[in-house]
């Protein structure tokens, strides 16, 4: 499929990402520290983390297996023998001079996820090279407006279990890179996996990117690649890609550089100029010197190991949208929103449907009036103040005529408000049902007062008898329009006005 | 097998050990000798063999998602050379963390 | 007899009888420390006002009824490799002068469990590189049978200490020899057990695959004394052995009738010091009356020893070494003269030497232009820090793991590494040990070989193999040249045959009195 770029751009626009994801544990992936976001620096370390003489890791098996459960989630082939490597370099936030991390033998590779834009206007299927586990570095902190000559270092950080997720340059334009982190996101928030939270740096990403150009003759250029980094939300990315991509072309035309003809250059993202600039780097400073940790053992994964955890998953989000739109009968577009919202709302949505019986009502509920709320209050599913029993009650109040969609809305929006019961809002706000004598009785009465509109009816334009409905109502507000019409359009064939 | 000096100054760089001319000149030397030395590895056919980095076959040794004892921020940076009570402090750091 | 003169045994017991106080025999080891290191120097940190008091402790729970550790009372030298809380750790390093560790080693910390007074830190090569015991910051160790000559390294300092009776017990590292070989030059019994069998937690890292605790004494009992206290599982070391630990006491006794011991003949080449060939056959007589079958065994690889543990050692510790960069601990390079911060030090080692420049002195005129202010701070920090043998490995490890020369290097000496440790597994399935001599010379004179790094490298070729091979040796002295000098034998045995090493070196020992004669020291 294309993307809306490659159809108007002259060029296709190649990336591929690497996304560092923080898993949720509760201890550090070598030793017992809190991995816990924004406490105060260095409040957080032991010998272990602060990488001090004589100390040993030891690996944290949850992290383990939240890795395993990702690279399963994605698709990957799991290997039956894994290792881990030294990748060395010097930096203040790594304190043993070198990150402890996975090189030629990553526990999982060749995987697959797919992002499907639910308004049909791409659909990618997005190859994983590899995903690999190893341990995050600490904060580096520089306050360059103050002029302070001293950087400041936190290694609170140091040694959280980070998975690497690296996909293949399957992308074919920033707003797929964009859809398809949403999607990695959301799968990882789904199995439990990490928060993926991009402000605390939960979730990392780096864009390799570049353009295939076709030349007059047929052939194809292809431009350097570029990394780019420092993008700290997904609108960035989205954005970093489109001024890459541009900027690329630019210089393409400029010197008609291609790829091979200078080492990968890094990029950063500046959000606020909009720019990304050149990265100072040097070529020893790649030369990481991976070699086998000694101090850790290999790991061995078997069968009925990769069997368990894929039992205990879950449906990944794709699995799931399809579940409710086959399930529940409700298109893609809302089976989209809704599983968007995660498995919590998920799960709400299926009891109320369960309980109504009607997906697509159930549906309309979740996205119009539960969804508004909770954006409203900026709340999640599992603070919401209703079960799902008391909108069913609703619907069901509503099918049964007792009140019509919007009189329901507003009992909705009381029981939210006041935490009574819908009977109890129902019965303080006076809507009892009325009574069908009570009902007929009415009218009458509207039939006689209006011959005009009776003779409308009578003429053949049964639509008149929607001026009823608006008299009725402001007679006796709990009164069934539907019901009225019915009534009104009834006696008025009978002649019986 | 000999190293050149320009050789042993980028090995000093990325080792982050700073040389003098008299250590460039030792060095070079002493390190050629060495690496002729080990270079006898050479003659030994393993194109069948299997490395092995690590003499034990223990594997998957883990640790529960459990606690422990962490140090005081005061324990933490008591051996620093530069410290301001909450971080460790070093000469300006520009730029990005040269991890991926 | 002066506590002294005891064995480890001996005073365990004198102790636990009443007989003699945990104090007395603490402060019997002190008083000798303080009048015979300053000759020898074996020591780097030695608070007798803590060992003292932990002694007196010992004593009032005794006297009090209350149960008592296995090592009570016994006073243990340790190799200031392994991290301590309550004594500095500089791992004869310049870069570590005045480091005060947070934790105590897993060894330390069980030695304090059986109750042992810990009285002091021992001298060493500096992170552990050496074989003579020259490299340490702190000045070299004397061999106490000539003090003109080198203890050996790099636990020169735990393995002259027990030769002076200044410990009855030192416990020291082995990543290529560094128990064994100062044990045979210093004429006392060094144990390097199977890889993993005691936990490397706080010891200072030189070459994690290889390096392995171990305990220096005057005999294999009292080695074995001490190995039911440190050895076994560790939680915090993934490398660490999950086996049971035997009562190696208890299953010394056994005579050696049947044991199958092998000679290597490639042992016997050029470089080997005749009087230790002599020495080392009579120690092959001994065993064989005592009941052993001698066999040839061959070691194939063992001539490729010495090159493969000179690239996978360094490898390691370039990396190991990494973390000695100025930032989180350790020495930090400031940037301008005269403002210098010296570390503060709280015991007597005092470092002699390293390129920090005195006041009024140019600074020292680096090659090339560094990055930025950090990156100039990381390589003086280093270059001052670290001593020369230290930055040879760094250099050499870090050139045969980067790109482009890491499969000629690196990759090659691991398997190699597989070819030695598959000789001693073919040779373990017709031998129960095998025996031979630790150093090709006995103790060697102070510089004599340290402005010749590849002859240093040598003196390890008999003992590279274990710790390549990860298993388990032990050396004990033979015999003593014309001039007086001891000759030290070495027993290698596979994995875990630590009971089967410590008695045949028992049994040895209970037939000889090599290991019971005393260098005349002036006090």
């Amino acid at each position: 499929m294309t993307s809306p770029s490659a159809t108007t751009a002259p060029y296709t626009t190649v990336i591929g990402l690497e996304v560092h994801v923080q898993l949720q544990t509760r201890t550090k992936l070598f030793c017992g520290c809190s991995t816990s976001f924004g406490a105060p620096p260095n409040t957080q370390v032991c010998p272990t983390c602060l990488g001090l003489p004589g100390s040993l890791p030891v690996m944290n098996r949850r992290a383990f297996d939240l890795a395993l459960r990702s690279a399963l989630a994605l698709n990957c082939k799991i290997a039956p023998f894994t290792k881990w490597d030294r990748k060395n370099y010097f930096y203040p936030d790594l304190p043993k001079g070198y990150q402890i991390s996975q090189y030629d033998l990553p526990f999982s590779s060749d995987g697959s996820l797919e992002v499907v834009d639910p308004k049909g206007e791409f659909s990618r299927q997005v190859g994983i090279v590899r995903v690999h586990l190893e341990e995050d570095a600490g904060k580096s902190m520089h306050d360059e407006a103050a002029g302070v000559a001293d950087s400041r270092i936190d290694l609170n950080r140091t040694g959280t279990p980070l998975c690497e997720i690296v996909s293949e340059p399957d992308l074919r334009s920033p707003q797929e890179a964009r859809a398809w982190l949403g999607e990695l996101k959301l799968l990882l928030v789904y199995l439990g996996v990490s928060d993926c939270n991009m402000q605390e740096g939960s979730l990392r990403v780096d864009a390799n990117v570049n353009l295939h150009i076709p030349r007059d003759d047929g052939s194809l250029a292809k431009t350097p690649i570029v990394e780019i980094k420092n993008m700290n939300s997904f609108r960035s990315v989205e954005r970093a890609l489109a001024y890459e991509a541009a900027r690329q072309y630019e210089e393409w035309q400029a010197t008609g550089a291609e790829l091979g003809s200078a080492p990968k250059q890094t990029r950063g993202w500046d959000d606020a100029a909009g720019v990304t600039r050149g990265q100072r780097h040097k070529e020893e400073s790649s030369d990481y010197r991976y070699f086998p940790e000694p101090d850790l053992v290999p790991v061995t994964v078997s069968e009925e190991q990769v069997a368990a955890v894929r039992a205990e998953m879950g449906e990944p989000p794709a699995v799931l949208r399809g579940q409710l739109q086959e399930t529940w009968k409700i298109s893609a577009y809302d089976a989209d929103v809704l599983v968007n919202q995660g498995r919590d709302l998920v799960s709400w949505y299926e009891q109320l449907a369960r309980l109504t019986g009607d997906g697509k009502v159930a549906s309309n509920w979740m996205q119009q009036d539960v969804l508004r709320t909770l954006n409203e209050r900026a709340s999640t599913i599992a603070e919401f103040p209703l079960e799902p029993a008391a909108v069913a009650d609703i619907i069901g109040r509503i099918a049964k005529g007792d009140f019509d969609t919007s009189r329901g809305r507003e009992i909705f929006a009381a029981v939210v408000e006041t935490g009574k019961s819908v009977a109890e809002v129902v019965a303080e706000m006076g809507i009892a049902a009325v009574d069908d004598s009570d009902l007929e009785a009415l009218c009458r009465e509207l039939i006689a007062a209006n011959p005009k509109i009776v003779a409308d009816v009578q003429g053949g334009k049964e639509q008149a008898a929607g001026g009823l409905i608006g008299q009725a109502k402001r007679k006796n507000p709990n009164v069934n329009p539907g019901k009225v019409r019915a009534m009104c359009l009834e006696l008025i064939k009978r002649g019986e006005a | 097998m000999s190293l050149s000096r320009q050789d042993v100054a980028k090995v000093g760089m990325l080792a982050r050990l700073a040389l003098t001319e008299a250590d460039l000149d030792r060095m070079t030397g002493e390190l050629s000798k060495i690496v002729e030395f080990v270079s006898q590895l050479s003659t030994l056919d393993t194109a069948d063999v299997e490395p092995l980095a690590h003499p034990l076959d223990t594997r998957n040794v883990f640790r529960d998602d459990e606690p422990g004892t962490s140090l005081s921020t005061e324990q933490a940076l008591a051996s620093a050379p530069r410290h301001d009570g909450s971080c460790f402090l070093v000469p300006a750091v520009l730029g990005e963390s040269g991890s991926a | 007899m002066q506590p002294t003169e005891l064995s480890a045994i001996e005073l365990v017991a004198a102790i636990r009888r009443g007989d003699l106080t945990a104090r007395a025999c603490t402060e019997a080891f002190l008083d000798r420390i303080a009048s015979l290191d300053g000759s020898i120097n074996a020591f780097l940190a030695a608070d007798r006002g803590a060992a003292v008091a932990q002694a007196e402790k010992i004593d009032a729970r005794r006297s009090a009824g209350d149960p008592l550790g296995p090592l009570a009372g016994l006073p243990v030298a340790v190799k200031d490799a392994l991290c301590t809380v309550d004594m500095p750790t500089t791992c004869g390093s310049r870069m570590l002068a005045g480091y005060q560790p947070p934790y105590d080693a897993h060894t330390v910390a069980r030695l304090r469990a059986a109750d042992a007074v810990i009285i002091g830190k021992t001298n060493m090569d500096e992170f552990a590189m050496g074989g003579s015991n020259e490299n340490s910051a702190y000045g070299p160790v004397r061999n106490p049978w000539d003090l003109e000559r080198a203890p050996g390294g790099s636990s020169g300092g735990s393995a002259a200490c027990v030769a002076a009776d200044l410990a009855p017990v030192a416990i020291g590292s082995d990543t290529g020899g560094s128990i064994r070989q100062p044990a045979g030059l210093c004429g006392v019994t060094g144990f390097k057990p199977t890889y993993g069998r005691i936990s490397r937690r706080g010891l200072v890292a030189f070459a994690s695959s290889l390096d392995q605790i171990g305990p220096l004494a005057r005999s294999a009992a009292d080695c074995a004394l001490v190995m039911e206290s440190i050895a076994g599982h560790d939680p915090g070391d993934s490398t660490s052995l999950a086996a049971e630990v035997p009562a190696y006491t208890k299953l010394l006794d056994e005579p050696l009738t049947g044991l199958r011991i092998g000679r290597v003949a490639a042992h016997y080449g050029a470089g080997l010091d005749p009087e230790v060939a002599a020495g080392v056959e009579a120690a092959f007589a001994a065993f064989e009356a005592a009941g052993a079958t001698i066999h040839e065994v061959e070691l194939p690889h063992a001539e490729y020893g010495i090159p493969t543990y000179y690239l996978i050692a360094p490898c390691e510790a370039s990396s190991n070494l990494a973390r000695y960069d100025g930032v989180h601990y350790g020495h930090r390079a400031e940037p301008e003269r005269g403002h210098r911060a010296e570390p503060e030090r709280g015991h007597r080692a005092e470092p002699e030497r390293g390129h920090r420049a005195e006041p009024g002195e140019p600074a020292a005129a680096y090659v090339g232009e560094f990055d930025s202010p950090l990156v100039e701070m990381y390589c003086r920090s280093r270059a001052e820090g670290f001593g020369p043998e230290v930055k040879r490995r760094i250099m050499l490890g870090t050139y045969a793991l980067s790109a482009g020369y890491y499969d000629a290097f690196y990759a090659k000496a691991l398997r190699v590494r597989r070819l030695i440790q598959q000789d001693f597994l073919k040779a373990f399935e017709t031998v129960d040990l095998i025996a031979g001599p630790v150093s090709p010379t006995p103790a060697f004179k102070l510089g004599e070989k340290t402005g010749d790094p590849l002859a240093m490298y040598l003196v390890d070729m008999y003992t590279v193999g274990t710790n390549l091979a990860g298993i388990g040796g032990i050396s004990f002295p033979c015999g003593f040249t014309a001039g007086g000098l001891p000759i030290g034998f070495q027993l290698q045995g596979p994995a875990l045959a630590e009971p089967l090493l410590l008695r045949a070196a028992h049994q040895y020992q209970q037939q000889t009195d090599w290991h019971l004669r005393r260098p005349a020291l002036a006090t």
